[in-house]
C-alpha cells in the first residue's frame, strides 16, 4: 500500500498543465499524413528535442522504420498509436507508489536527495503537504546544514504547512540532525518523516559518502527506513541526468525518481531516457513551485498526455 | 559504444587509409558521428546541424580530402570551429562612469542566480569595487536570507578592502505569484541607496522563473525598464538539456541579455548549452561557475570547453593545476627524465602525491581525455593513492630504478611486504611502463604531436592509475597557459566546502 491515496483524475489534472508543453506537436505532426522516411527523420528530430537522447531515439526510431517498411504502418495515424504503444511498452511494470513502513506504529522515513538546485526542499514541502491533506502527522528535517539560507527555506515551508521541523546548527553534520530527528520522529510517534539534504554533484566523493552516512544513521535507528529514497531531478537536465542517476543510486540506494520542474520543459523526453537506462521507477512530478504542484507517475496517461495535445 | 569522438572518426575513416581520396560522403559519414557526439554533450539538435554544415562547407575546402590522416584533420577542423562559435570572450565586467554600475541576473529557478551574486560580489571586492547585492527575489521562501547569508560571508572572506552590502526588503516576500511586481518598487530604492553611498556595482538577484511564464517575465522588464542595468547576465545551468535554446532566446528576447554565466561546471557535464546558448544569444559567456563557494568562478575559455565537448578533456586546467603543485625546476627535472625515459618509480611517486595534493581526484581526472567516462566505475581516491604508495614503498631502492628488476619471486615479496596481491604489483609495474613511454613520446614532440599522444592515451587502459599522465613532465610548452585568475581560483576551491 502506497502512501499517496490519489486518484487518476488527479493525475490527469495534473497533466494536462503539462500536455501541450509536452509531445502535442508530434500528433499535429503525424495527424493526416502518410508516413514517409522524411517524416520519419522529422519524429527523430523531435525526440531528439525532447532529450529523450540519442541512444533512446535510435532504439525507438528503428522499430518505426522496420515497422513502416514492412508495411505496417503506413498512416500518420498509424505511427501515432505505434509510437503510443512503442513508448508504453518501455515502462516496465514498477510499483510507483511511495512505500510505507510495514511495522505498525513506526513512522515512514523519506529520504530526499539530489543535485544543487534540482528542487529537492520545495518537493520536500509539495510531498509533505500531500501528506498532510490526508491526515498524516508529519516531521520535517533540514538536513541540508550548508548552502546558505537552506533551513530557513524549509522552515517556511514548515510553517506555512504547519508541519513540525527538526534542524540543527549552519554547518553542523547533517547526518547528526537526521539521527536527532528521527529520534524525535519516534518520540513523537509521526507517520511520516521527510529529510531533506543539501544538493550535491555526483562528482563530488566526500559528499556523497556523507549521504550514504545519512542513510546509515536512519537505519541504525530504524531497521527498515528509510522507506523510500527519492533522487529529485531537474527535469530540464539534458543526459548527463543519466549519469548522476546511477552515482545517487549507487550511493544511497534510490527507490524512486521525484521529477521537478516538468512545467519548465517543453518536452519531459528525459524521462524515457532514463527510464531506458535505469530501473528506477518515476514516481512523483512536479509542475510547478506551489505545494499542490505535485502529481503521482503514471506512465499509460503520461504518454496518452504526450500526445493528446 | 565509441569512448570518444577520435575514436569514431578513426572508425570513420578506416575503411579509407589506402586510397588516399575521401568524398563529401565520407566527410559526411564522419559527421554523423560529431553529430551523435554534439548531442550527447546536449547541444541543441539545430544548431548541431548548423555546425556540421558549416564544417562539412569547410572540410571539403580544405586540404582533409588530400590528407593522409583526414580523422586527425577533421579533429583539428571541428575542434577549431567549436572554439571560434563559443568565443570570442569578453572577460571581466563593464563599468560605466559615473557609477554605479548595474548588473542584473536572470535565469531560470535554481540556475545558481543567488550563489553567483556573491561570487560576482567576490570577484569585484577583489578588484576594489564597493558592491551593493539587491535581494528582489521576493517570491523563493528565505531567498532574501540566503542572499544575506551570502553576502556576508563574502563580505568577510574575500580578499580585497572594498566592502560588499547588502539590500533586502524582507517584508515584501509573500507566498508564490503574490507579490509579483514588487521587486521593481525594492530595485528602486535599492538604487536610491547605492548613489547615496557611492557604491561602484549593483547586483540584482532576481527571481527564478520560467521563461514562458509570461507574468513573470514582465516583471523583469518592468526591472529593466525602471533600473536599465548596464549589464544583464542569464545565469545558465550547465546540466541543462535542449531545452536550454528555447529558453535562452526568450531571457535574451525580453532583455537582450549581455552576457551569459554558466553554472555547476564541477559535474561532469560535457556542457553543450554553452554552445548553444551562444548561438542563440550571440552574447558572450562570461564565466563559468565551478564550486558552491564565493571563489568558485573562473573566466570563460572557448578552446577548453571544445574539448570538453568533444569528450577530449581538458588538458591545459589539469596541466596549469599541476603547474600549482609542482615547481618549476621540479616539472624541469622531471622533464629532462621523462624525455630521456628515466623515469623512476620514486619520480612516479612524488607525481602521484603532488596530484593527490591539488584536489578532487576525480575532478582533476575527468579533465583527461577519455578518462572522463571511464571513471564512471573507478574511484581513486586516496586509500587506493595510500596503497600505491605502499606498494612503491616495498620496493628496493634498485627496483625503483628500474622497474624490470621485479622477478616474480621479488613481486611476491613487494605484494607481502605492502599487505596488497602480486597482481597490484604487476598492474601498477605494468601502468608504469607504459607511462614512462607516453611521457617520452610526449615529450620529445611539437604540441600538434602532443595532441597525437594525448589522443593516443585515450585509447590505452581506462583503469590508469593517477599521474599516470605525467602531466607536470609536459610541462615545457606551458609557460604561457599560465592564468592568474584560474591559478588563484583553484587555491581556493581545494579547501572546497
Ligand atoms: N517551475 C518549477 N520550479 C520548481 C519546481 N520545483 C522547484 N522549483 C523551483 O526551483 C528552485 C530550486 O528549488 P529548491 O527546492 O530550493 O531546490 P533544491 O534542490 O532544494 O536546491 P539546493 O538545496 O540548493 O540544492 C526554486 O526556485 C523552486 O521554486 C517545479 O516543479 N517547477
Ligand atoms: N556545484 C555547484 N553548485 C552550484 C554552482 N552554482 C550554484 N550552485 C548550487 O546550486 C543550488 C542553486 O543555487 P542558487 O544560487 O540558489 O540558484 P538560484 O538560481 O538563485 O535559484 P532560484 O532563486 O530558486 O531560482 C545551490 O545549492 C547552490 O549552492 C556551481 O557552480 N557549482
Ligand atoms: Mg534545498
Ligand atoms: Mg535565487
Amino acid at each position: 500500500m502506497g502512501i499517496f491515496t490519489k486518484t487518476v483524475s488527479a493525475i490527469r489534472k495534473g497533466l494536462a498543465r503539462t500536455r501541450e508543453a509536452l509531445f502535442g506537436g508530434l500528433s499535429a505532426l503525424l495527424s493526416g499524413k502518410t508516413l514517409s522516411n522524411d517524416l520519419i527523420d522529422e519524429i527523430e528530430e523531435y525526440l531528439i528535442k525532447a532529450d529523450v537522447g540519442v541512444k533512446a531515439t535510435n532504439a525507438i526510431i528503428d522499430e518505426l522504420r522496420q515497422a513502416f517498411e514492412s508495411g505496417e504502418v503506413q498512416k500518420g495515424e498509424d505511427a501515432i498509436e505505434f509510437l503510443k504503444n512503442h513508448l508504453k511498452s518501455r515502462f516496465k511494470q514498477m510499483d510507483r507508489s511511495i512505500a510505507k513502513s510495514s511495522t505498525p506504529g513506526m513512522p515512514t522515513v523519506i529520504l530526499v536527495a539530489g543535485i544543487n538546485g534540482a528542487g529537492k526542499t520545495t518537493s520536500v514541502a509539495k510531498i509533505a503537504k500531500s501528506l498532510r491533506d490526508e491526515g498524516r502527522t508529519v516531521l520535517l528535517a533540514a538536513a541540508d546544514t550548508f548552502r546558505a539560507g537552506a533551513v530557513a527555506q524549509l522552515e517556511i515551508w514548515a510553517q506555512r504547512l504547519g508541519v513540525d521541523l527538526v534542524k540543527g546548527e549552519q554547518g553542523s553534520d547533517p547526518a547528526a540532525v537526521a539521527y536527532d530527528a528521527t529520534e524525535a520522529a519516534l518520540a513523537r510517534g509521526v507517520d511520516v518523516l521527510l529529510i531533506d539534504t543539501a544538493g550535491r554533484l555526483h562528482t563530488q566523493k566526500n559528499l556523497m559518502e556523507q549521504l550514504t552516512k545519512i542513510r546509515r544513521v536512519v537505519t541504525k535507528k530504524i531497521p527498515d527506513a528509510p522507506h523510500e529514497v527519492l533522487l529529485v531531478l531537474d527535469a530540464t537536465n539534458g543526459q548527463v541526468a543519466i549519469t548522476y542517476a546511477q552515482e545517487f543510486r549507487q550511493a544511497i540506494d534510490v527507490t524512486g525518481i521525484f521529477l521537478a520542474k516538468l512545467d519548465g520543459t517543453a518536452k519531459g523526453g528525459i524521462v524515457l531516457a532514463i527510464q531506458d537506462a535505469l530501473d528506477i521507477p518515476v514516481k512523483l512530478v512536479g509542475v510547478g513551485e506551489t505545494p499542490e504542484d505535485v502529481e503521482p507517475f503514471d506512465p499509460e496517461s503520461f504518454i496518452d498526455a504526450m500526445f493528446e495535445g | 559504444m565509441f569512448e570518444n569522438l577520435s575514436d569514431r572518426f578513426n572508425a570513420a575513416f578506416r575503411n579509407l587509409s589506402g586510397r588516399g581520396r575521401i568524398s563529401e560522403d565520407n566527410v559526411q559519414e564522419a559527421m554523423r558521428e560529431v553529430r551523435t557526439a554534439l548531442l550527447e554533450a546536449d547541444v541543441h539538435l539545430d544548431v548541431v546541424k548548423d555546425f556540421c554544415d558549416q564544417v562539412v562547407k569547410e572540410a571539403m575546402g580544405a586540404e582533409v580530402t588530400q590528407s593522409l590522416k583526414p580523422g586527425q584533420e577533421m579533429i583539428g577542423i571541428v575542434h577549431q570551429k567549436l572554439i571560434e562559435l563559443m568565443g570570442p570572450v569578453e572577460p571581466g565586467v563593464m563599468f560605466v562612469d559615473p557609477g554605479p554600475t548595474i548588473i542584473m541576473m536572470c535565469g531560470l529557478q535554481g540556475s545558481g542566480k543567488t550563489t553567483t551574486c556573491g561570487k560576482i560580489a567576490a570577484y569585484l571586492k577583489t578588484r576594489g569595487k564597493n558592491v551593493m547585492v539587491v535581494a528582489a527575489d521576493l517570491q523563493r521562501p528565505a531567498a532574501v536570507e540566503q542572499l544575506k547569508v551570502v553576502t556576508e560571508q563574502v563580505e568577510a572572506e574575500a580578499r580585497g578592502n572594498a566592502t560588499v552590502s547588502f539590500y533586502g526588503e524582507p517584508d515584501k516576500c509573500a507566498e508564490y505569484g503574490q507579490a509579483v511586481g514588487v521587486a521593481v518598487g525594492v530595485c528602486q530604492r535599492a538604487l536610491k541607496e547605492a548613489r547615496a553611498n557611492k557604491t561602484d556595482v549593483l547586483i540584482l538577484d532576481t527571481a527564478g522563473r520560467l521563461h514562458i511564464n509570461d507574468d513573470l517575465m514582465k516583471e523583469l522588464e518592468g526591472i529593466n525598464r525602471s533600473i536599465k542595468p548596464q549589464q544583464i547576465y542569464l545565469v545558465v545551468d550547465s546540466m541543462i538539456g535542449q531545452d536550454a535554446v528555447n529558453s535562452a532566446k526568450a531571457f535574451n528576447e525580453r532583455l537582450e541579455i549581455d552576457g551569459v554565466i554558466l553554472t555547476k561546471f564541477d559535474s561532469d557535464t560535457r556542457g553543450g548549452a554553452a554552445l548553444s546558448v551562444k548561438q542563440v544569444t550571440g552574447a558572450p559567456i562570461k564565466f563559468i561557475g565551478t564550486g558552491e563557494r564565493f571563489e568558485a568562478l573562473e573566466e570563460f575559455h572557448p578552446e577548453r570547453m571544445a574539448g570538453r565537448i568533444l569528450g577530449m578533456g581538458d588538458v591545459v586546467s589539469l596541466v596549469e593545476k599541476a603547474q600549482e603543485e609542482v615547481s618549476e625546476e621540479e616539472a624541469e627535472a622531471m622533464a629532462a627524465k621523462m624525455a630521456e625515459g628515466k623515469l623512476t618509480m620514486d619520480d612516479f611517486l612524488k607525481q602521484l602525491k603532488s596530484i593527490r595534493r591539488m584536489g578532487p581526484m576525480k575532478q582533476l581526472l575527468g579533465m583527461l581525455p577519455g578518462v572522463g567516462s571511464a571513471l564512471k566505475n573507478v574511484e581513486v581516491d586516496d586509500k587506493q593513492l595510500d596503497r600505491l604508495e605502499g606498494i612503491v614503498h616495498s620496493m628496493t631502492k634498485p627496483e625503483r630504478e628500474d622497474v624490470k628488476l621485479l622477478t616474480r619471486s621479488r613481486v611476491k615479496r613487494v605484494a607481502k611486504g605492502s599487505g596488497s596481491q602480486p597482481a597490484d604489483v604487476n598492474k601498477l609495474t605494468k601502468q608504469f611502463d607504459m607511462m614512462s613511454k607516453m611521457t617520452q613520446q610526449m615529450s620529445s614532440m611539437g604540441p600538434g604531436g602532443k595532441m597525437k599522444a594525448i589522443r593516443e592515451l585515450q585509447r590505452t587502459d581506462p583503469n590508469l592509475v593517477p599521474g599516470l599522465k605525467g602531466m607536470p613532465g609536459i610541462g615545457s610548452a606551458r609557460g604561457s597557459t599560465k592564468t592568474k585568475s584560474i591559478k588563484s581560483s583553484f587555491k581556493k576551491r581545494k579547501k572546497g566546502k
